[in-house]
């Protein structure tokens, strides 16, 4: 039987990114889109977070793995870095999950105009626990090349956000 | 791809071994930079690195169609055959150094990136579209922290303006135009990193000044690199990065 492509789809959304649990590679923007060829063989097109992003040969295993099991006989795995991928690719729904697990959702991509500004113009995350929106970034770099650590100035827990890039 | 040029595979590997040497050099913070979340930034700016070497050292192996994939590239190359500039390769040294070179390249490769982001090649343009975002993320963090020591304490201020002085003789080198790669950039598949020396100077005075810093006078620019010609601190790190595969070639992890 040959799948279509939102069944394709439906079955990634269980592939979960390894270092973030509680998003699919789908949610990400890792997956960008399915193919299906006549002969019921699946080609899925990924795309890199982070270009030094150790997760994405796990992704990658844990597609081929998922649609197989699904009874996919051909499946092929196709890397592209254009459009690069964005934080703004993650939908609401997802971001909400995100908060929910306790990594504050990215903001808005925006590129500054000033390089080093030194104060950040935009607001920061609010804590992901306790809603305070007095936090305050403690290290622009996280446990993971997508998050940077924060601290609650209220609840005085630290927290990671996903860096809006 | 139908006979690529003979100037586009050397033209990678200049672009990836900067980011190879340089993030093997910035790894060696792992574990001993001054504060945990200085540690944490460099780990990962050094992976962020390294990343982008890996993309463009695959697609590099891909152009040349004779079978060496990125850890052939990485791992069984000599120094001679390694086309980072020497700003790269130069030893860690303190924090004031690291974080002084980590701005004068990042801005440059900012620059690179987003010239390169323009190339007539896809895979190229994409890789450096993808890059550009994480390098300007880097020199950001770089560059506070040069303001910051800059117009710190007397010690900090001491400190980076040696690092200036000592990695100022290796910034010219990052914009000599490789004379094998003028039919490259006249089909725009790279970038003439020669244009980029304006506003890179632009962007470093800015920082400088606001930092209290001040770029040496008369200074006679190194250069080599980019030809194989390397200073003796390459060997030695390239010894350490490529033991392991050396000792077990073949092996897989």
């Amino acid at each position: 039987m040959t799948p279509t492509r939102e069944q394709v789809l439906g079955w990634l959304e269980e592939v979960k990114d390894p270092e973030v649990p509680v998003l699919s590679v789908v949610e990400l923007g890792v997956v960008r889109d399915a193919m299906i060829d006549r002969h019921g063989g699946v080609t899925v097109t990924i795309t890199p977070t982070y270009s030094g992003c150790p997760a994405m040969r796990v992704i990658e295993d844990s597609i081929r793995e998922a649609l197989e099991l699904r009874g996919v006989a051909q499946v092929s795995v196709r890397t592209i870095f254009t459009p690069a991928w964005t934080t703004d690719w993650i939908p609401e729904s997802a971001k909400a999950k995100l908060e929910a697990y306790g990594i504050a959702p990215p903001g808005p991509a925006v590129a500054d105009d000033e390089l080093f500004p030194l104060r950040r113009a935009t607001a920061g995350p609010r804590c992901p626990f306790c809603k305070s929106p007095r936090t305050s970034l403690r290290s622009a770099f996280g446990s993971t090349a997508c998050k940077a650590l924060w601290v609650c100035q209220e609840c005085t827990q630290p927290f990671e956000q996903f860096k809006a890039i | 791809m139908s006979s690529p040029h003979p100037a586009l595979v050397p033209a990678l590997l200049r672009i990836a071994d900067d980011r190879l040497i340089l993030g093997h050099r910035t790894s060696e913070w792992c574990g001993h930079a001054p504060i945990l979340e200085e540690d944490i930034a460099l780990a990962n700016i050094a992976l962020d690195l390294i990343g982008q070497a890996d993309l463009v050292l695959q697609y590099a192996g891909a152009v040349e169609g004779a079978g060496r994939n990125e850890d052939a590239f990485a791992f069984f190359r000599e120094a001679t055959e390694f086309r980072n500039a020497l700003l790269c390769e130069l030893p860690k040294g303190d924090f004031g150094v690291t974080i002084v070179r980590h701005c004068f390249h990042g801005l440059y490769s900012t620059l690179q990136w987003e010239a390169l982001s323009r190339s007539t090649d896809a895979t190229l343009a994409g890789i450096a579209a993808k890059a550009l975002k994480e390098s300007r993320y880097h020199v950001r963090h770089a560059g506070e922290w040069v303001i910051r020591l800059g117009d710190g304490t007397e010690e900090s201020h001491r400190r980076a303006q040696e690092a200036v002085d000592a990695l100022w003789p290796y910034t010219g080198e990052m914009f000599m135009q490789p004379a094998d790669e003028a039919d490259l950039v006249a089909a725009g598949l790279t970038a003439d990193v020669s244009a980029l020396a304006v506003p890179w100077r632009t962007q470093v005075d800015d920082v400088l000044r606001r930092a209290t810093l001040t770029v040496p006078d008369g200074v006679w620019m190194q250069r080599g690199g980019r030809d194989g010609r390397h200073t003796e601190h390459l060997g030695h790190l390239l010894a350490e990065m490529q033991i392991v595969a050396r000792s077990h070639p073949g092996a897989a992890w």
